[in-house]
């Protein structure tokens, strides 16, 4: 929680008791120190300006500023997990800014050809929602307890991705190996628990990697948090053990209050989740895992099915509610269109925009698209809205110089808008307006009919 | 080192709603459900009560659609072509309620009619003995008539009419109001819109007991983040003591997620999108177990897979 200016005014020159000789000299271009102190709080001045501020005060005042929820990234290659640094509980509050990252596990004992396979597979998944190429973000490696094991099976992961990793082992020494096997990646370390903190704190430290914290309790995590921290690690992951839907929902919650309404330093770290430790229904455990406060979630198999709805579950939550995602209005050509390829218009809702290009895409007919600007909205939102009515759409057809570029005068609207058909018909005389299909699964049906 | 657990201190109630009316209520239900209750958000047990678990309806239709995925025609078969029959499958399998949906259209492309509503309406009330739900086709006059005749047909059995919107709550709210039943108060995903039409119903002197709200959702992929939060902020307000936002509220993620183009298609789509038949079931269930998570106490499904998952969910929830 950041400091309120009252309690930044005690910590400068004239809040001091007694106050400090150069309280209130103005030299920081404020009438008092209260002033300054106010604007500090209020983001509208830098701390710097102010030369009389003690080092302690400085310190104190850095670590109120520090994020209640530390920002953790794992990291090789050029691909980075960062998680943490949240801000709200509820996503209308604000928005949530860290996707959780989304790691495959692997057992280091499933046979490294078997290894080296399934992470190819998964390493080159991508998948494409509204524009957007969704990908796993990790792997997993999961040791059975032998270091030389865990050391082949980290290397041949290593051998198929570039992306970073989680090692998973309670033993230090398998762990090391591991992280030796890893190369230079920052990977997260898999973890401390009350038994083996010293060892693996040694290790994070000696590595600059974080480490993940477990506990079956939160004081025992709070404990543990703090002792690794004197012992010189920063960045830490909670781990905490959850074994039913409730409980994990329950506990990340608290912690999340914790760090963002007490903020409470020992567990104010991003949470890792394993849904299958806490369901027999992995997606239903993940789904949750996502909404509800993890930064980091480790899936026990790669299954398209599963992983293409949870990627886009994952976006959807994490879209900023403030602006929807949008695309720019304009002309756009699918399929290299020419003068006597059908004219069709939408909006600029990035969902709507690629839910129509796709579809004519995919029909590998040619079309001019048009994208009316509806201020981001779906056709039926905009519609009701007042955003997406004949007029705008009359604008779109003027402004984008279409008419220069077809030799026909038909113009395809949404299904759903049926009722502009007769207005749009007065704003743009010479024109024919055509009622496509509703949905825009149906285009390419609707396309092959017209011609 | 001890953790203080911060709670909150919510001041509010969702209200309690009963469904469906058994021979001692007047009505010939076998079974009754009660939604709401709770006094914090979803299965915070460890701040606060949840006395009613969240439940599920199963959607079944007049006749056969023409346009659902033809999953769920492999789904339920036979049991579509008959509204009795689908009701029994769905009480089968696993159904709290049965919604019964009629279509815009019959077989021959003209609008149902009031006496087709009782017909149906009576039929499925004999079929099973789960509280029923009753939606119209979605077009304010048509609506009107079918679920007018609907109340009359099944007076006493506290059904559940919908949808009430701002267009037709006057007929919806009267026909309840006649006849003993409930209404299912649908809103564009508003806060505002969601207290305002609840006033408007009051003031038609239908008590709020009598109410479930009907925030809207999209479906995963196609709008349901704005669906999740607006559930949130309304259960939020709920609990913070706001009394037109208390009512139980009610969600059709099976609608919504069998629309999309994921569950309807299984031919001409990336390979990353995976097997058709287990990613359609998914959409359903992420659409749905999320909508859970942020304050549904009934959500309508479609697919009896997807029931099963989210039964198992809610209960594995409940014995938190
Ligand atoms: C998400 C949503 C919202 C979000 C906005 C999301 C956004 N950025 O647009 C929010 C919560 C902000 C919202 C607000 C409102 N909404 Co709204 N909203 C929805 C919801 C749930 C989903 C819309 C959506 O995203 N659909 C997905 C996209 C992809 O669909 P689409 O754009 O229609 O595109 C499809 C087709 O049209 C077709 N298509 C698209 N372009 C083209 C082009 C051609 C040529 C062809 C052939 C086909 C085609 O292909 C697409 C895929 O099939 C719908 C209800 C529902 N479940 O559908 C209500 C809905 C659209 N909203 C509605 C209303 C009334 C409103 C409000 C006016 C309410 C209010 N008074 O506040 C406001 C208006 C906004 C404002 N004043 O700022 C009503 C509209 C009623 C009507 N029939 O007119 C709906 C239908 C809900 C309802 N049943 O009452 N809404
Ligand atoms: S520079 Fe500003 S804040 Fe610092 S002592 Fe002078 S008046 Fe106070």
């Amino acid at each position: 929680m950041a400091l309120s200016g009252i309690e930044i005014y005690k910590l400068l020159p004239g809040g001091l008791k007694p106050p400090h000789p150069k309280a209130n000299c103005k030299e920081c271009g404020f009438p008092t120190c209260l002033a300054f102190a106010m604007k500090l709080a209020a983001k509208q001045a830098e701390l710097a300006s102010c030369q009389y501020v003690s080092e302690e005060a400085q310190e104190k005042l850095a670590a109120a500023a520090a994020p209640p929820i530390r920002l953790i990234k794992v990291s090789s290659n050029g691909h980075e997990v960062a998680a943490g640094n949240e801000t709200v509980m509820y996503r209308h509050e604000k928005t949530f800014f860290h996707p959780a990252g989304v790691f495959v596990r692997i057992n280091d004992s499933d046979g490294l050809d078997a290894i080296r396979e399934l992470v190819s597979t998964a390493d080159e998944y991508k998948v494409n929602y509204v524009g957007m190429d969704l990908a796993v973000d990790g792997f997993a490696i999961k040791s059975t307890g032998d270091a030389a094991t865990f050391s082949a099976g980290v290397e041949a992961v290593r051998g198929a991705t570039k992306r970073p990793l989680i090692l998973i082992s309670a033993d230090a020494a398998v762990m090391e190996a591991g992280l030796k096997a890893a190369g230079d990646s920052k990977s997260l370390i898999c973890g401390a628990s009350p038994e083996n903190w010293e060892a693996m704190a040694a290790l994070a430290k000696s590595h600059k990697a974080p480490l993940t914290v477990g506990g079956s309790t939160l004081d025992e995590m709070a404990e543990l948090t703090d002792k690794i921290k004197a012992a010189g690690v920063e960045d830490m992951v909670l781990n905490p053990v959850v074994t039913t839907l409730p409980e994990a929902l329950g506990v990340w919650t608290q912690l999340r209050r914790l760090a963002l309404r007490k903020t409470f330093r020992p567990l104010g770290y991003p949470i890792i989740a394993f849904p299958s430790q806490f369901s027999a229904d992995s997606q239903i455990a993940a789904v949750q895992a996502i909404a509800k406060y993890a930064g980091f979630i480790v899936l026990d198999r790669f299954n398209p099915a599963d992983l293409y709805p949870l990627l886009v579950f994952r976006q959807n939550i994490y879209t900023d509610p403030q602006k929807p995602i949008q695309v720019s209005p304009g002309l756009y050509e699918i399929n290299n269109p020419g003068p006597d390829s059908p004219v069709m218009v939408t909006t600029n809702f990035s969902i709507t925009y690629f839910s129509v290009s796709n579809e004519v895409e995919g029909s590998g007919r040619k079309g001019w698209l048009l994208v009316a600007d509806a201020e981001g909205m779906s056709v039926l939102t905009a519609w009701a809205a007042g955003k997406f009515d004949a007029e705008r759409i009359a604008k779109t057809v003027k402004s984008t110089g279409i008419e220069s570029k077809v030799n026909h005068r038909r113009l395809t609207i949404p299904g759903h808008v049926a009722v502009l058909s007769g207005e749009l018909e007065d704003e743009l005389p010479g024109w024919e307006i055509k009622v496509g299909p509703r949905e825009a699964v149906n285009l390419p049906q609707y396309l092959k009919l017209m011609e | 080192m001890p953790v203080e657990i911060p709670k909150e201190k919510w001041t509010g109630k969702v209200r309690l709603v009963t469904l469906g009316a058994t021979a001692a209520e007047g009505g010939t239900r076998t079974r009754r459900v009660t939604v709401g209750g709770g006094t914090t958000l979803p299965f915070l047990f460890f701040e606060g009560d949840m006395p009613h678990k969240p439940v599920i309806g199963i959607e079944i239709r007049d006749r056969k659609p023409d346009d659902w995925s033809p999953l769920l025609g492999l789904a339920w078969g036979e049991a579509m072509n008959d509204p009795g029959d689908w009701a029994k499958a769905a009480e089968q399998a696993g159904a709290d309620a049965i919604v019964l949906a009629f279509n815009l259209a019959d077989a021959d492309g003209k609008a149902p009619t009031a006496a087709h509503a009782k017909a149906t309406v009576r039929k499925v009330l004999q079929a099973t003995g789960l509280p029923v739900i009753v939606n119209g086709p979605g077009q304010a006059d048509l609506d009107n008539e079918l679920l007018v005749a609907a109340a009359e047909e099944g007076a006493g059995e506290r059904l559940v009419l919908g949808l009430c919107e701002d267009r037709n709550y006057r007929t919806i709210v009267a026909a309840a109001l006649g006849h003993g039943h409930l209404v299912q108060a649908r809103t564009a995903m508003d806060v505002n819109l969601a207290k305002q039409l609840n006033i408007l119903i009051t003031d038609m002197q239908l008590p709020l007991d009598r109410v479930l709200m009907d925030p809207t959702t999209g479906a995963l992929g196609y709008g349901i983040e704005y669906g999740y939060s607006v559930m949130e902020r309304l259960r939020i307000a709920a609990l913070q003591g706001d009394s037109m936002t208390q009512c139980p509220m009610i969600v059709t993620p099976g609608e919504e997620a069998w629309k999309a183009k994921e569950s309807k298609v299984g031919e001409g789509v990336p390979k990353a999108w995976g097997d058709w038949q287990e990613r359609a079931i998914n959409w359903e269930l992420v659409t749905a177990s999320s909508l859970v998570e942020s304050g549904a106490d009934i959500v309508v499904l479609r697919h009896p897979e997807s029931v099963k998952r989210v039964h198992a969910m809610i209960d594995a929830m409940m014995a938190g």
